[in-house]
């Protein structure tokens, strides 16, 4: 697969970040109503998603969620920089659950600039951008898309701009042409005459100028907050109890409830004796779902504890054979077939693979369903009184949340009012149309006349998941008579089409990726990096395979695949030099390598890992490098690096969620463990800059973690992985 | 019978039923909800508080078995120093200064864990921070964490070196 597009690194070309970038502002309706929706007495509004104080308080309007990713802050360090503002009067709020506040408006934005630069909507994330086609108005967060979409495209020229309209009107008061202004730390400056003029000053009639379509934006050396260590704005609330979740929710008179929903997904409640629940002291009232029993009482644990006394009846939808292993033999069988549903291929495969002197392998690769296991079990409070539905709680896509809540409750979108609150991780769990408790909230409140909220059980939320899916995969390459891969074919059975993802960094000849679509009872579900990290294990094992083969290091196969000059050699060749690749280790440890390009960072690891007596594996040591273009905040960069390797290894070392009879098998953190402390390895992070697009970062730092362990645990002791997690398999 | 106990130094009486595990008496009947709810088994310690110094899964804990004892949540970590006024403290400083938490749903259970661990063992090892830190973290503050405790033990050994 050839390398479609070449950037250069830092240093050795243009100077990257100044440029032209054209947007239009002309989305009336939806700016007046953004404005109309935030802004109060005293305070000026730039297009709805900034807003100015005239005590100069600048509150920058975020559509995306912070759910852990640092998000909030590096959208505002991006904004406010082009403004020029003061970094101690910035705040970031959520922005409201409204169509005009949708990321479609954003993306009217984007569409002005993506049409003349090509490069950047093809690298642009299909996740973020496909579904806005087809979802728009809706307000993500997903696909690592805040800092590069949102923030690049967006936010940064909206702070340009309105800082433009801020100069334009002290030129105009002072009567001094323009360009004797400058602006820094949310003033303007008259050198010659030592007159300043606040932004807070300035605000209110600056804000009813036009806004400039294409304002330059500020070249790198220019930078004064993108990339720098900010602290993030939220944590200080985080350290001492007083930052809100959804869960924390209080309205006076509040019940609360708790749910079961049928075990076997696609079943529904066939009977429900409510009789010992209600005898439970504190159980109000039982309400029955079409898939559910919600149990409502006094607070949760006589909610819970009514939940337990029920032994709801519910039907198995036709999905009581559905295993594991019948989902594992489907997709098998269907790769075996060979009748894909899409075949995307390059260059001559079949000659390749018959090429004189090449040696061929193949090898079957599967993964289970993975769990979010977000912190946070799910939980939302609603109150319906007079007509209005009003309902709080964390979704990664509070537009489209509201608009749900709005038909599960047969009430028009303008009566209902949902509040984003911040999350205990999402991970891609939270998006509306699996989030199963929008339905529950809405069906629930509309029955009582008091405000409620619904807590789920930790079992409910594992038995309950919207899982990675489960996914099989036949490998199978040759190598030429150079020693480099001369064909490479990717069979993979699951519900998503996987091209991008199952495609490969390398240069290769001959490729094939073919997807056969499989489906199950469950839900085709997001999941931190999702694809990437499955055909990441799948694609990164198969490459160190193929350099056993071939007899050659797998870092040096790697390489000489690779071209010269390129983003993704750079980023090979720092993690081996910071791992002192090649270099001794003690016996029984080894060494792994994996590089996986995702949401258009390029990330590679090194993991150091050797097995226990009791031969489990031990993790030592993990280094990663990874280029994003950009770094907006090396610190939280540093922090989304970190999780995503130990959600990773976590994966890999002991999660599995598994079918029996349609019904999940795991149902809390003892049988779905999760990575603690004790096992986290040391990581050691580095980034390299570049002048490729921004990518997104709270995903990419997850696919290569699981290959690098089996590479390593490989090196280690010759045993090859093949299927995931590794509880359970012999050392 | 009401359930009296100390809750940050206040004098509380519960109205729950003895079997309601403490951690739901916190969130609902006093509104302290900076602890959290994560598995309900004494599984992931989101719920964690300090009951007479003791570190304490609260969703594991009925509510009978507080009576007379001092509860602390994070609400109430920063005056552990008996101030009058609101101080955090230095775990929360370092958690800060380190960037610790992401989601920050785990966090009011891992520092209440790191100030128990801290009680016990003001410089602890990493096998001391291992053994006690076992909270879960999803997004994965896990060096973070152990960094930040470090730097807190590495201040109060400094203290103690002045004084000494």
């Amino acid at each position: 697969m050839k390398l479609k597009r070449r950037y250069f690194l830092v240093g050795a070309a243009v100077a990257l970040g100044a440029g032209m970038f054209g947007v239009v502002w002309s989305n009336d309706a939806a700016m007046a109503r953004a404005k109309r929706l935030t802004t109060g007495k005293g305070e000026s509004s730039f297009a709805g998603w900034l807003k100015i104080g005239a005590d100069d308080t600048v509150t920058v309007y975020s559509p995306h969620i912070d759910f852990g990713q640092g998000s909030h802050t590096a959208l505002a360090q991006m904004l406010a920089d082009e403004l020029d503002a003061d970094w101690a009067k910035i705040r970031v709020e959520q922005a409201p659950a409204d169509y005009a506040f949708g990321n479609a408006a954003l993306a009217k934005v984007f569409a002005g600039q993506m049409s003349g630069h090509p490069d950047v909507v093809g690298h642009l994330p299909d996740p973020v951008f496909g579904l806005l086609a087809r979802n728009a108005p809706i307000q993500i967060t997903g696909g690592s898309s805040a800092v590069r979409a949102t923030g690049q495209y967006g936010m940064r020229v909206l702070g340009a701009s309105a800082r433009l309209a801020l100069l334009a009107e002290a030129a105009d008061r002072l009567g001094v042409p323009q360009a004797e202004l400058t602006a820094s730390d949310s003033r303007i400056t008259h050198a010659k005459s030592g007159k300043v003029l606040r932004y807070g000053e300035l605000a209110e009639a600056a804000a009813e100028r036009p806004l400039a379509n294409e304002p330059t934006l500020k070249a790198r050396g220019a930078y004064k907050l993108i990339g720098q260590p900010v602290d993030r704005l939220d944590i200080p609330a985080k350290v001492n109890g007083s930052a809100r979740y959804g869960i924390d929710v209080t309205l006076p008179g509040m019940r609360v409830a708790t749910a079961i929903a049928a075990p076997v997904r696609g079943g529904k409640l066939q009977s429900i004796d409510p009789a010992p629940a209600l005898a439970v002291k504190g159980v109000e009232k039982i309400i029955s779902l079409d898939d559910a029993v919600v149990v409502v009482a006094s607070g949760y644990w006589p909610a819970l504890k009514g939940a337990r006394a029920l032994a709801p009846k519910f039907s198995d939808g036709g999905n009581g054979a559905i295993s594991s292993a019948s989902i594992h033999t489907a997709q098998a069988q269907r790769i075996a077939e060979g009748k894909p549903d899409k075949d995307v291929h390059s260059g001559d495969l079949a000659a390749a693979f018959a090429g004189a002197g090449t040696r061929q392998l193949t090898a079957d690769y599967r993964v289970p369903f993975l769990h979010h296991a977000t912190m946070e079990p799910f939980a939302m409070t609603g109150h319906h009184a007079g007509g209005r539905l009003e309902v709080w709680g964390g979704t990664q896509d509070p537009v489209q949340t509201r608009n749900l809540l709005a038909k599960y409750a047969g009430l028009s979108v303008e009566d209902v009012t949902f509040h984003p609150m911040i999350m205990g991780g999402g991970f891609g769990r939270r998006f509306p149309p699996y989030t199963q408790i929008i339905e529950q909230i809405a069906r629930v409140a509309m029955q009582v006349d008091y405000p409620v909220k619904i807590i789920w059980a930790r079992e409910e939320d594992v038995r309950q998941g919207a899982y990675r899916p489960q996914s099989s995969a036949r490998l199978k390459a040759a190598l030429g008579a150079d020693g480099k891969i001369a064909a490479w074919q990717s069979d993979y059975a699951q519900f998503a089409d996987a091209t991008a993802e199952a495609g490969l960094p390398y240069v290769v000849p001959a490729t094939a990726m073919r997807h056969y679509k499989t489906i199950s009872n469950q839900v085709d579900a997001y999941w931190r990096s999702v694809n990437a990290s499955q055909h990441g294990f799948y694609n990164e094992s198969f490459v160190d395979e193929l350099a056993h083969l071939a007899g050659q290091d797998p870092y040096q196969f790697r390489r000489a695949h690779l071209p010269a000059g390129g983003r993704h050699l750079a980023v090979l060749d720092a993690v081996a030099r910071r791992s002192g690749w090649g270099g001794a280790l003690p016996a029984g440890t080894g060494r792994g390598i994996a590089l996986v390009e995702s949401f258009g960072t390029i990330c590679a690891h090194v993991v150091e890992a050797s097995v226990k007596p009791d031969g489990t594996p031990l993790v030592h040591k993990v280094y990663a490098v990874a280029d994003c273009g950009m770094v907006v905040n090396p610190r939280n960069a540093e922090a989304q690096v970190q999780g995503g390797i130990l959600m990773g290894l976590s994966t890999a070392l002991g999660e599995a969620i598994t079918l029996t009879g349609g019904a999940v098998d795991q149902s809390n953190f003892t049988d779905y463990p999760v990575l603690k402390l004790a096992d986290a390895p040391v990581i050691d992070v580095h980034f390299i800059e570049s002048d490729a697009p921004v990518g997104g970062l709270g995903e990419p730092g997850l696919p290569p973690a699981a290959p690098a362990l089996a590479n390593a645990l490989f090196a280690a002791t010759g045993r090859r992985i093949r299927a995931l997690p590794l509880v359970g398999q012999a050392g | 019978m009401p359930v009296i106990a100390r809750v940050n130094g206040e004098s509380v009486s519960f109205n729950a039923d003895d079997d309601t595990p403490l951690l739901w008496a916190l969130r609902e009947e006093l509104g302290l909800t900076g602890t959290k709810f994560g598995c309900g088994i004494a599984a992931c310690g989101a719920c964690s508080v300090h009951i007479d110094g003791v570190i304490a899964r609260s969703c594991s804990v009925p509510l009978a078995s507080v009576a007379g004892k001092a509860i602390t949540t994070i609400e109430g970590l920063g005056n552990q120093g008996g101030g009058s006024e609101a101080a955090p403290h230095p775990l929360q400083v370092a958690w800060i200064a380190h960037q610790v938490p992401q989601c920050g749903y785990c966090q009011s259970g891992q520092l209440m864990a790191a100030a128990a661990l801290l009680k016990t063992a003001p410089r602890p090892s990493d096998a001391e921070i291992d053994a006690a830190m076992t909270n879960i973290c999803r997004c994965g503050t896990y060096p973070r964490i152990r960094e930040a405790i470090h730097a807190v033990a590495g201040q109060a050994a400094d203290q103690t070196g002045a004084v000494a």
